[in-house]
């Protein structure tokens, strides 16, 4: 098992998930990095996200009472 | 049963209607005979309903130049009295089978293309394009303006309906991906789909019994406004969309627009009903000598484009209109990919060369726009923002989410009901 202390001697590789920013930054340092595309369902906005599981939910009805 | 729908399979029907439209141009027609339920006192306009105290200041300008062109009043003054008073009737192009660019203002006297969906025979209407500078459809009223359309009643108009009588119908989805292959996302860039037109009208034109001087006047207007096949883009996108209206359960957004103030969206299986937010500012170029503080608010039904998948959403086609409209090409190709992200389906008709002719991204989903949280992409024109001056630029824009959050709210309450 690698020790914390050997993994920050070694080239740091990142994979950067959300904020752009955060990749751009490291991009500009010279650190090779990954960015992975995500936001949060609906953006986070509960509102949103909740009506969207109220229609998934009456599809998971409709489709359990056909069988 | 009120949820008795399968949302997949309304949604499968509905992109099936599109992908199957088949747009034509019919012919040319006066707005009064052709458009359902065109009235003498019926000013028809750009976006979801609004009233005249309401109104933004390029709407006003091509309300009253409207009138005055209808000859409902003769002056300003006059006009703003009668418009404001309960004489007038204003109802949204889009619930009468049409679309109108920028103000989309349409009086009764006004010539109007007739395209028909050959596949489904839904018809649509559109006014005939003035062209760019002074032109009622970005509030201008002077009397270039008020001349301008009675040439457009009297002449243009008569010419290419005798010009298409003799021609025969044009096949608009054919020219829009041609358009597509040759740099048009035809929305804000339509120099390669006028051009297109233009070879196959202009011979049956010239065939035509008007006088020679008229025919000609004719040509060089249409071969000398790039933006003339846009009022036959808009409504060929409209013509598609409408096959897929009122699909029950589906959840694709048949409507985008703008009248100014308000931005409005309709989806199929709401039928009917509006949903509005503030319209948003544009961002984008401005013409030299202009600022931020001149531009009016987001305005016109030419968002129909972007709901059909062309457009913004078709930008990766056109990258030389970031030079319209800002940006770069690189940021064309983005849009045209997180586009995908919202829409259901990829057009089986308008390719992408650049994206290896990838369909367009086609059938804007309610549920994946609120899920991901990505809105539409629209380019757009820029109007002044007071009566009379016209247009100041162009740039991108969004809708405003309130649009898309009270549909779905709309949505849930009529297929997802709670019982208390």
């Amino acid at each position: 098992m690698i020790q914390l202390n050997d993994l920050f001697n070694q080239p740091v590789k990142v994979i950067n998930v959300g904020i752009p920013s955060f990749a751009d930054d490291l991009k500009k340092q010279g650190v090779p990095v990954i960015h992975v595309e995500w936001r949060p369902p609906a953006g986070g906005n509960k509102k949103i996200a909740a009506l969207l599981e109220r229609i998934e939910h009456s599809q998971e009805v409709f489709h359990t009472s056909k069988g | 049963m009120v949820n008795n729908v399968n949302i997949e399979l309304a949604n499968k029907e509905a992109i099936k209607l599109i992908q199957a439209a088949q747009p034509i141009i019919k012919g040319v027609g006066v707005a009064r005979d052709v458009v359902p339920g065109m009235r003498e006192n019926m000013i028809l306009h750009a976006g979801p309903p609004i009233t005249w105290d309401r109104m933004s200041g390029p709407m006003r300008g091509a309300v009253i130049g409207g009138i005055i062109y209808q000859g409902l009043a003769k002056d300003q003054a006059s006009a703003e009295k009668l418009a404001a008073s309960r004489d007038i009737v204003f109802a949204p192009w889009h619930e009468h089978s049409g679309v109108g660019p920028m103000a989309g203002v349409a009086t009764a006297n006004m010539p109007v293309w007739i395209i028909e969906n050959k596949t489904h025979g839904n018809r649509t209407y559109c006014t005939l394009n003035e062209g760019l500078g002074k032109v009622l459809r970005f509030g201008a009223f002077s009397p270039e303006v008020i001349d301008r359309l009675r040439w457009m009643q009297d002449i243009l108009g008569p010419v290419i309906a005798a010009a298409l009588e003799l021609r025969g119908e044009i096949n608009l989805k054919s020219l829009i991906a041609q358009a597509l292959q040759m740099g048009d996302e035809v929305h804000n860039r339509n120099r390669a789909g006028t051009s297109l037109f233009f070879r196959e009208i202009a011979p049956a034109i010239v065939d035509t019994k008007f006088r020679d001087a008229d025919k000609k006047k004719v040509l060089e207007f249409i071969t000398s406004n790039d933006h003339f096949f846009l009022n036959l883009s808009m409504p060929a996108a409209k013509a598609m969309l409408q096959a897929a209206e009122w699909i029950k359960g589906s959840t694709i957004v048949t409507t985008m627009s703008r009248n100014g103030t308000d931005f409005g969206i309709r989806v199929a299986g709401l039928q009917e009903r509006w949903f509005t937010g503030p319209a948003q500012m544009v961002k984008g170029l401005l013409f030299p000598g202009y600022s931020d503080a001149d531009c009016n608010p987001d305005l016109g039904d030419s968002a129909i484009t972007e709901t059909a998948g062309l457009g913004a959403f078709s930008m990766a086609a056109a990258p030389a209109i970031v030079r319209f409209v800002g940006g770069s090409a690189s940021q064309a190709y983005e849009i045209t990919n997180r586009m995908y992200e919202i829409t259901e389906a990829e057009s089986e008709s308008f390719q992408i060369p650049a994206l290896d002719f990838r369909g367009s991204p086609t059938g804007i989903n309610l549920l994946k726009v609120c899920e991901r949280d990505i809105l539409p992409q629209i380019n757009t024109g820029i109007a002044h923002c007071r009566a009379g001056i016209g247009q100041v630029g162009a740039g991108l824009v969004n809708p405003p989410f309130a649009c898309f959050e009270a549909a779905l709210e709309a949505f849930a309450e009529t297929y997802a009901p709670v019982f208390q």
